[in-house]
């Protein structure tokens, strides 16, 4: 396989317009191989639409993403389906389909794409289960019986049931306790370090940027304004990454940092 | 891109210290399928040593490093098993794999399937039970809250009523207006087919009539505004529970059943017996045009018929039958919203059980009063 700092997502002069209000224009953005990319900006930059761009849920109106060195758009159907099974989405609450317990969830994409026994579908969708951290009665309910947190970790557990090479996660920590949202990162850092995994996550949460994200992407301007690590965000002077950066909450996510390396 | 992967394979030999088996290959989940099912299949000797090598091993991906885990763990119930050859991340990955299947295993078997169905029947019947008694219960206290209402009169609300009535009863009008006049014609056509064998034709005046006013009108309206309105009440107070509003109105000290059911009943019970008299209408209407542009009849006749055998109280029955009808109709509408909980698929399920429990329940209803007014006379 490529090298470490091979590019798996590629981003070229992305243009995505709804009506007369243009979202992004030129917007450019390289995603390396086993990294934790994290994606910030105020609301409405765009940033979720900017994971379903290139997921392709929203077709752009101009521009080239490559996702695996492949430009997606101008493959036939049946290649690109190939393809889509090779990442994983969390989305905001989980989107688990609603008519099947947890464990028929997960078991969803195997049962598309794969052609194993039931006894193995049974197992993996038991084993996803124990490594996103949900009790074992989890399983058989269906996702109204559970809680906003553990619907998050069950949707996590849908998008690992295929052992993706990357997952994109849409805010996966907003609307979880500060424990849980903790757990969360770690989960996120373990799996991509045993797994090599690649991570897209769209988030506010300064503590998760500053555990987990190896690079941090701002979304300003219709553009990525800059990408880098969380040092080089902290250097960058542009009125809205300043603010971001370097407001109280911020300041208290660092410090809560710099006490846990101590 | 299948060739991404080379097939993961794994060989048995023995010597005499013990059996190896050799693993090699992608063990990823996407080419694992054959391998599983050899792996299942295998029977490993036990009561002697088993090496399992993966020194072979290229990558691996946690189902893949569950099957090898899943491998050893067996090997290791009958047998001592040695892992060896194993690349520290593997080993680490399947150490979190088991670890992670440990905490997840142990889902509940089901229950033998003639005793849970028999469960489920018994289940079944105790809930139909409870739904009436709560059903019941619910229409006392939107009785309680109208009295209320009325005592109180600077409570009333006009707006959403005049609102619900506009949704219930204008709105509704073309439509009723249409599939009357049209089972007003059909009602013609047949009753002239029939009675011409007996010379009696004249009397189809007397028999749109009488099915029209007495049954037809307030039947067809009545179902026509389940499926229509008593739906539209589900699915609204349905949708409002799902995103707790009902729970929020609750918190700011507002009655849920004075805000959104009563309307809405309010403008059922004034809107169904207008419709009910658009329906009678135009179903005389469409059985007079039958009679008239393809029977032959002359309109004085037709008039002089109608006027001839319709007794004021065939009307009133109709009317009489429609508030019924509406009160039920809306309460259950209602009453089903309320009992949302959770998920859309929920909205949905309820919708169609609202709709359901409202068209028979004026069916029975209509049932009960054509019980009633024969016995009286009326």
């Amino acid at each position: 396989m490529a090298g470490p700092n091979e590019t798996i997502i590629s981003i070229r002069g992305l243009k995505n317009q709804f009506g007369a209000q243009v979202v992004h224009e030129d917007l450019d953005l390289d995603v390396r191989r086993g990294e934790v990319v994290g994606i910030v900006g105020g609301s409405g930059t765009g940033k979720s639409v900017l994971l379903r761009t290139i997921i392709g849920l929203n077709k752009p109106r101009a521009g080239q993403i490559k996702v695996f060195g492949q430009n997606l758009a101008q493959l036939s159907d049946d290649v690109r389906r190939q393809y889509e099974t090779k990442w994983g989405v969390l989305f905001q609450d989980g989107a688990l389909f609603s008519s099947l317990t947890v464990g028929q969830n997960i078991q969803v994409p195997l049962k598309e794409h794969l052609n194993l026994s039931q006894t193995m579908m049974d197992e993996i969708a038991a084993l996803k289960l124990g490594l996103v951290g949900l009790p074992p009665d989890a399983g058989p309910k269906y996702p109204s019986e559970l809680s906003g947190g553990m619907r998050k970790r069950a949707g996590l557990a849908r998008a690992l049931a295929l052992d993706p090479d990357i997952v994109f996660l849409d805010e996966p920590t907003a609307g979880l306790d500060p424990i849980g949202a903790a757990a969360f990162d770690n989960l996120i850092l373990s799996l991509k370090n045993t797994l090599g995994l690649t991570v897209f996550m769209v988030t506010h949460d300064l503590d998760s940027l500053h555990a987990i994200c190896d690079r941090i992407a701002v979304l300003a301007e219709k553009r990525v304004i800059i990408v880098g690590t969380m040092e080089e965000m902290m250097r960058f002077n542009h009125p809205w990454v300043r603010e971001y950066f370097h407001g109280p909450r911020a300041r208290a996510a660092l410090d809560a940092k710099g006490q846990g390396q101590v | 891109m299948e060739s991404e992967f080379t097939q993961p394979t794994f060989e048995i030999s023995r010597d005499g210290r013990g059996t190896t088996l050799l693993a090699r290959g992608d063990w990823v989940i996407r080419v694992l399928e054959g391998v599983e099912k050899q792996l299942r299949e295998l029977n490993l000797p036990s009561g002697e040593t088993i090496e399992l090598d993966l020194s072979g091993v290229g990558r691996a991906d946690t189902t893949g490093a569950w099957l090898l885990e899943r491998t050893r763990l067996i090997a290791g119930e009958r047998s001592r098993c040695i892992v060896n050859g194993a690349a520290p991340s593997l080993e680490q990955l399947m150490h979190q794999v088991g670890e992670a299947y440990d905490a997840a295993e142990s889902v509940p078997a089901h229950k033998l399937s003639i005793i849970a169905s028999i469960e489920g029947l018994g289940r079944g019947l105790m809930a139909a039970l409870t739904e009436a008694v709560n059903l019941l219960g619910f229409t006392g206290q939107v009785i309680q809250t109208w009295f209320r209402w009325l005592i109180i009169w600077k409570r009333i609300r006009l707006t959403p009523v005049v609102y619900h009535m506009e949704q219930v009863g204008l709105n509704a009008v073309p439509i009723i207006a249409l599939i009357s006049f049209l089972i007003g014609a059909v009602l013609a056509f047949l009753g002239s087919d029939l009675l011409e064998d007996f010379g009696a034709e004249v009397y189809t005046v007397t028999l749109v009539s009488f099915a029209f006013l007495r049954e037809f009108g307030v039947l067809l309206t009545a179902i026509m505004v389940a499926g229509r309105s008593g739906s539209a009440f589900t699915a609204q107070i349905g949708s409002m529970k799902n995103r707790e509003e009902i729970d929020a109105m609750k918190a700011l000290g507002l009655d849920h059943i004075e805000l959104l059911v009563l309307p809405r009943v309010i403008a059922m019970i004034v809107c169904l017996p207008l419709l009910t008299f658009v329906a009678d209408i135009m179903g005389l209407v469409g059985g007079g045009a039958v009679l008239i542009f393809l029977e032959g009849m002359s309109p004085a006749q037709y008039f002089y018929r109608l006027q001839a055998v319709t007794e004021i109280q065939h009307f009133n029955v109709g009317l009489i039958k429609s508030v019924f009808f509406a009160a039920s109709i809306a309460i259950i509408g209602c009453y089903q919203g309320l009992k949302v909980e959770g998920s859309a698929e929920s909205v949905g399920q309820r919708t169609t059980l609202s709709v359901v429990e409202a068209i028979f329940t004026v069916i029975v209803l209509d049932a009960v009063f054509a019980i009633y007014f024969i016995q009286i006379g009326y």
